[in-house]
């Protein structure tokens, strides 16, 4: 089951090894990691793209991030109404010639040109992860020399449905 | 109680160090034993230790592993954190051992580490290690002070985290130049955990759940473990077990939690647990489960763990609930607040004569046993008669393997809080350090550690606390000349190919003993020990005895690796 879990923390040193030593220790395979500050000072917010066996799994994996001093809240968002996106920087071999061809397919994707040198350019999109997924699809024939993603980072939507098949995970389920 | 001692160093002008504002902190929080060793990076406490005067006992323990678990027995007895000190890089390395001891069966443990400079941290200096590396896997906490102005609230979180929820080991990491460093006004101690608010409460919907389920219940089981220890809660286990008739059963470290002798505890169960506790967990129809974490060793093969029962698990450490075992009725909760709540619902017993004669009868058709030779001693024989030379009222400590298990079934205990073994990470030579904790902690108690010959050999230098400190702890060395646990299981799943595990080249134990001014004697027959025994253990001097017992004696019954809980060898035939 590939899942979305945030997690708010306590920005403080050593935090990013402890959930990351703990999810490794437990044995978790974490597919992306994305980290920054939030709106309020000294916390910062985490979200993991994690693939997990069963939700045996995936609870075993909230309750052990929650038990983390520094940890503050731990929340599994897949099943709820979210927005998500992903950052992908692409150097794309290219000459003069396939510029404009190149422009062209990245359009639809909404992705721009941010870095052009003699032999190649660099794109970035932001997006889903099937969006991303497909653009790198597209370009790979041209020759992909460098690419770089900084995966998944969500939350919560402003408003969410009425009736939401919520799964909870909270012990008192 | 309130610390009057006040240091004489101290006065309201002078402005502080780090060190002293540690020991500040240390005496805010009640400690009054220390346990520790000196070096390069911590001399700055050292210094401020000295000077404190008699605020603290200082235990120098003769390597950092013993100050550790002498720690642990310490914790584990009084219930109180077991402060250590150690310095950067190789002092605290030693502790690693002990630091994942205590977190594997959750004990309050404060560790200081010191640690380089702020400066040089990074550059390997001399002694430098990564102390918060090594140890973030193995600890509840850990912190690496970064001015000096945390450093008070720090230690106080420190002793909070360690001591409350599920106890664990917290680790303090103090570069040097914190503790050199003065500080003109005096740092807030405030602090707030907004990450950290266990639930010590249960859901009074799933206490309701309980007791319905208990309702309907015609072979329920209390399975009580540490969690009982941790939660002060044996009175009011034994309060509910009595109330409902409710048959008990132990994990490791729930001996002691109800009294061993009562007609409703049918002993330890898991691998080498008696049948009776053993059946009782295969046949029961609701398992209720106070604070244990349902550990491989206590389930065997979890497929047959309890296939019938609905399960109900309580435990102040939500993590647990569910992990190994799955639960349908979970209580996160301290033990006590739940085992209260439990005992104001009133609730119609359920009939359980005729489970508990059932049961009642595997402890009378299969009891533990052993065959008993004319003149050499089997360990099981010795044990029972260290059981009844103390009464059943030692505080009795372990390492791990053979001797452990023979302890653990045939020393009964009546109390709590008398058990002192390494469960969890399985040290060996935990025993003996672990008993100097302990009777430092219980000065008057009388405190039997029980230790294998390889055991022993591995922290046996702290025999020179026994010597400064005159400690009257007592050594069994349960001495079989070999890795007994080892030896046991190549003999069973290795076609007795007893690869490095026959211990045949051994110091002189009474002579070692005697090197150290400790008394030291010999028993090599069940008359000797009839004898001898008896006074050794009566004394008021510490003693360590070489009891040499038969090398082929195995621990039964077992639950093989792979097996039901169900599938024992080795029962009474």
């Amino acid at each position: 089951m590939r899942r979305i879990v945030t997690a708010t923390v306590q920005n403080r040193s050593g935090v990013l090894n402890r959930v990351t030593g703990l999810l490794a220790k437990r044995q978790f395979n974490i597919e992306s990691i994305s980290v920054g500050r939030t709106e309020a000072e000294g916390i910062s917010k985490m979200t993991f793209v994690v693939d997990v066996e069963d939700e045996r799994k995936l609870e075993q994996l909230t309750k052990q991030l929650n038990k983390q001093i520094d940890v503050l809240k731990v929340s599994d968002i897949t099943d709820k109404a979210i927005v998500a996106s992903e950052l992908a920087l692409i150097r794309v071999v290219s000459n003069a010639q396939i510029r404009n061809e190149i422009q062209g397919i990245i359009e639809p994707f909404r992705a721009s040109i941010i870095d052009i040198s003699k032999d190649s350019l660099t794109v970035q999109v932001t997006g889903k992860q099937e969006k991303i997924e497909a653009l790198i699809d597209l370009l790979r024939p041209y020759g992909i020399k460098e690419l770089a993603r900084t995966g998944l980072t969500a939350f919560l939507r402003g408003q969410q449905p009425q009736v939401a098949e919520m799964k909870n995970y909270s012990i008192l389920k | 109680m309130k610390v009057e001692a006040k240091p004489h160093y101290e006065s309201q002008t002078k402005p502080k160090s780090g060190a002293d504002l540690l020991v500040d902190a240390l005496i805010q929080e009640e400690v009054k034993t220390i346990f520790g060793y000196p070096g390069g990076a911590v001399l700055p406490i050292y210094d401020a230790l000295y000077r404190s005067g008699d605020a603290f006992h200082h235990v120098l323990a003769r390597h950092e592993q013993g100050s550790i678990h002498a720690a642990e027995g310490f914790a584990r007895v009084t219930g109180k954190p077991g402060v250590v000190i150690a310095t950067s890089g190789p002092g605290a390395t030693n502790l690693i051992t002990g630091i994942a001891d205590a977190m594997m069966d959750s004990l309050p443990i404060v560790v200081f580490t010191g640690q380089v400079a702020r400066g040089v941290i990074g550059t390997d200096a001399f002694q430098e290690a990564d102390v918060m590396g090594i140890t973030t896997p193995i600890t509840k906490h850990n912190y690496q002070v970064q001015s000096l102005a945390d450093l008070p609230r720090i230690v106080k979180e420190a002793f909070h985290i360690a001591s409350t929820g599920r106890p664990g080991p917290v680790v303090v990491d103090i570069p040097k130049d914190i503790s050199t460093e003065v500080d003109e006004n005096p740092p807030s101690v405030e602090f707030s955990l907004p990450g950290y608010q266990p639930n010590l409460k249960p859901n009074p919907l799933q206490i309701k759940k309980l007791t319905d389920a208990m309702a309907q219940a015609k072979k329920p089981v209390l399975l009580a473990g540490a969690g009982v220890h941790h939660g002060k809660a044996s009175e009011e286990l034994r309060a509910f077990a009595e109330q409902h008739s409710l048959p008990v059963v132990h994990t490791l470290h729930g001996l002691g939690t109800f009294p061993g002798s009562h007609s409703l505890s049918f002993g330890m169960a898991g691998m080498h647990g008696t049948y009776a506790a053993n059946m009782a967990l295969y046949e029961c129809d609701l398992l209720i489960n106070i604070g244990s974490r349902f550990d491989d060793r206590l389930t065997g093969k979890l497929e047959h763990f309890a296939p019938n029962a609905t399960v109900a698990h309580i435990d102040v450490d939500p993590a647990e609930i569910g992990k190994n075992v799955p639960t349908q009725i979970p209580i996160v909760s301290d033990s006590k607040a739940a085992l209260e709540a439990l005992l104001k619902n009133s609730v119609s017993s359920p009939s359980t004569e005729k489970w508990y004669k059932k049961l009642d009868n595997y402890r009378d058709e299969y009891p533990l046993w052993y065959n008993n030779p004319e003149t050499d001693m089997v360990p099981q024989w010795l044990m029972k008669k260290v059981h009844s030379y103390t009464k059943g009222d030692a505080i009795v400590t372990t390492d791990v393997g053979q001797h452990q298990m023979w302890a653990a079934q045939y020393y009964k205990l009546e109390k709590p809080n008398r058990w002192v073994t390494s469960g969890g990470l399985g040290t060996m030579g935990f025993g003996f350090p672990a008993a100097i904790g302990a009777q430092l902690a219980a000065p008057d108690d009388k405190v039997v550690a029980v230790v294998g010959d390889g055991g022993f050999q591995m922290t046996l230098q702290e025999l020179s606390l026994l010597q400064e400190l005159n400690l009257p702890v007592k050594v069994i060395i349960v001495n079989n000349q070999a890795l007994g646990m080892v030896r046991q299981w190549q003999e069973s799943f290795y076609e007795k190919r007893y690869s490095e595990s026959i211990l045949s080249t051994q110091p002189d134990f009474v002579k070692l003993a005697e090197s150290y001014n400790v008394k030291g004697m010999r028993i090599e027959s069940q008359q000797d020990l009839e004898e001898r025994l008896p006074d050794a253990l009566a004394s008021n001097e510490p003693v360590v005895v070489d009891c040499r017992v038969l090398q082929q004696e195995n621990v039964y019954p077992m639950i093989a690796p792979g097996k039901g809980i169900h599938e024992m060898i080795g029962v009474k035939p």
